[in-house]
Order: structure tokens, then sequence, then C-alpha cells
């Protein structure tokens, strides 16, 4: 797919940041099969054929999910107004008003921490990789 | 706000900031460990113990016709390092000051990150923790008083690893003396030794506060893992009228699974 996830040129982003850029890419990817495989499901008629579409949807929700959180794990604010977003019950758009402000209110910092309860960490994780 | 306590210290967004900023710069220079080891985490303030996937049998269990076992595991250590900034300092810094005096966290974070190197290459037996350089089976090659030597010194360590199935490319963490030795030496003909030893490396050098010597770790992964279970942070202690008290803390534990994957170049 060549160097599509980049809006920066990739030999002047740190590792750290491609390795993110690619997650992104593929949780986009990954939504987009979720999608298509809705639609398919929706017009397919063959009993087996919708039982294998089914089966492969499922792989890409397992895919998503894993794609997103590695990329909440790597951005804490991310994470904290996840936290306040999903699996709660409710006004989806109030709980994401209200997450956004307690986060902005923290001042989440950036940087690699999945901790529950993350604030204050430095995000310095790993430097293999990092250094010539 | 969790137990670091930042949200009830009087420090302002932009005095964290400061601090933090100042703080990742100071340790991400000093940590050599991380550079050279793999990463796993963080975990969490609450994990309190890496699987070992081993276990012990557990010689009576509580009745007749059951067997028991228990599970080893290697509890993370905690390392916090105290500080102290003046209030006035960080109200000058709110005012726009460039120069303000972080002397006391620069010496925080140097000293955490010595712990934790010395921690990973040479172990600390109290902690459970044994060190890369202290469990390698390959004796260890002394690096000599002249830097002319240190080419040959390090080819050994790389000959030594691939005589073990040691795949490179190869890292190596230098002691102080040792890295100044390399950075300020010029070989015959001009060539500076620190590109002559990446090349046989094929991987980085690293400074490495706390190293006695110099250690060549393999970088192909899996063989050395340093699980992190709060990442390094700075949390609140208490302040009085001249100084807010802070500290620098981490948890984490460190694992060799392959003893063979460095080679221990010892000080002269």
């Amino acid at each position: 797919m060549g160097f599509d996830q980049y809006h920066e040129p990739p030999e002047e982003l740190p590792a750290k940041t491609r390795t993110f850029a690619r997650l992104c890419a593929s949780l986009t990817e990954e939504a987009e099969a979720i999608g298509w495989y809705e639609q398919r499901l929706a017009v397919e008629q063959d009993p087996a054929a919708k039982a294998i579409m089914r089966d492969a949807q499922g792989e890409e929700f397992k895919h998503f999910s894993m794609d997103l959180e590695f990329l909440l794990r790597s951005t804490p604010t991310w994470r904290e107004i996840a936290h306040g977003v999903l699996f709660q019950p409710g006004d989806i758009v109030e709980h994401g008003e209200e997450a956004e402000a307690e986060a902005n209110e923290g001042g989440g910092s950036d940087g690699a921490a999945p901790d529950e309860d993350d604030s204050g960490s430095l995000g310095i994780g790993g430097l293999k990789g990092g250094v010539q | 706000m969790n137990h670091l306590l930042r949200s009830v210290a009087p420090v302002t967004d932009s005095g964290w900031e400061l601090l933090d900023d100042e703080a990742k710069q100071r340790l991400t220079a000093a940590l050599a460990a991380r550079k050279l080891v793999d990463f796993a985490g963080p975990r969490g303030w609450t994990h309190s113990a890496t699987n070992l996937g081993r276990s012990t049998a557990v010689d009576k269990a509580p009745c007749e016709g059951v067997t028991a076992r228990q599970r080893r595991v290697l509890p993370l250590v905690e390392l916090r390092a105290d500080f102290a900034v003046s209030l006035s300092e960080l109200q000058d810094h709110a005012r726009g000051a460039l120069d303000v005096d972080l002397d006391n966290l620069d010496g925080a974070a140097h000293q955490i990150a010595l712990a934790e190197n010395i921690a990973v290459f040479h172990g600390w037996k109290k902690t459970g923790i044994a060190g890369i350089a202290e469990t390698s089976p390959h004796d260890a090659i002394p690096l000599g008083q002249s830097t002319d030597a240190y080419p040959h010194r390090v080819a050994r360590a790389v000959e030594l690893l691939l005589h073990s199935g040691i795949a490179g490319p190869y890292g190596l963490a230098l002691g102080r003396d040792e890295f100044t030795n390399v950075v300020e030496t010029a070989e015959h003909g001009g060539y500076p030794l620190l590109d002559h030893l990446r090349k046989i490396l094929e991987g980085p050098i690293v400074w490495a506060p706390g190293v006695k010597g110099a250690v060549v770790v393999s970088l192909r992964g899996g063989d050395y893992l340093f699980e992190s279970g709060q990442d390094l942070s700075i949390g609140y202690a208490r302040h009085d009228e001249q100084s807010v008290h802070l500290y620098l803390e981490e948890s984490f534990s460190f694992l060799v699974a392959t003893p063979e994957a460095a080679v221990h170049l010892s000080a002269a």
C-alpha cells in the first residue's frame, strides 16, 4: 500500500509515530471490512455463505478491537476519553462531551501508559530501536 | 486522581509540563537498559508480579487425594527518588523565566536511571533480579587499559555470541569512563573508534551509567524482558512554604530468558 498512511515524510517521523500511524490505518481497514461484511450479509440468501461471512466478520471485530486497544494504550488522553464513552449505558454524545471535558481538565499527556489511571506517567516506555 | 496525587500539588499545568519534560529528557538519555532489552507494559501500579510459568510442588494438600503446586512469580520492585522544587522557582517559571533551577529533579532522574541500569545489567540479588552481565555463561573479557584493544575485544565478544548461535545485531552498553574513552578516540588514520565499533556490532552504542566496563547484548529480541508496572512518573508527597516535595517512581521486574545472549567486557 506504499506510504499512504503518512501525512508527513516518513523519514522525519519517529518509529513510535510510524507504528501508531500503521495501526490507525489498520483500524480503518478493519472498520471498512466490518461494514462490507455487514452489507454482504444483508443481501446474501445462501445460509452457508452467510455463515462463512459472519465468521469472517467476527475475525474483523477481533482485529479492530486489538488495533483499538493498542492505540488506546499508546495514547493516554484517547484512552481516558474512551473510558468515559465505551460500554456506558445512556446518551453517547453526553458521555463523549463529559469524557472530553474531564480529559482536558486532567491535562492528559501523550506516550505509552496503559494503566487504568495513568495520569502522571512520563510515557517513556521502551527505547529499543530508538538509538543509533 | 491516582496514587501520585498530582492534582493536589501546588503546581500549575505549565509547571507540571516543565517538570515532566525535564524529567523525560534526563531519563531518556540515561535509561540505557531500555535501549537494549525488550520492554513489556506498562501494566499499571496495581500489577505486582511477573509470571515465570513455573511452579513448585507443595508437600501436603489440605486433604487426601489431592496434589498441589504453587505458582512461582517474580515480584515487581518499586524504585522511588525523592526531590524538592522551590515554589518560587515554579512561580518564576509562570512569569516566563527560562532558567528555572531543576537541579534536584535532574539529580533524582539520574539516580533512578542509574538504579534501573544497575539492576538490569548487574542484578539486584535481594529482589530476585538477575542481571545480564552476572548471568552470562561466557567468561568476561577484560577491556584493557588501551582503547586500541577495544575493537578486538568487542569483535571477540561478537564472535563468542555467534559461536553460541546468538544472532545479531548487537548493542554495546558502555560505562561512563569507557564511553568517554570511545567517543574521544580516533584510531590510526583518524577513523573514529565509535564508528568502527558500530560496524562490528551492526547496532547501537549506548551511554550506560552504572555499567561496570561494557556489555555486548544481542538485540534479536526474546532474550531479556523488562516488564514495567507503573512506568516512570512524578508524584506529589507534600509541600511547605518554600518547596514542593515530589518523587520519581516506577515499578518493574527484569527477566533473563537467554543468559548466553550477552558478554561482559570487564573494566580495566
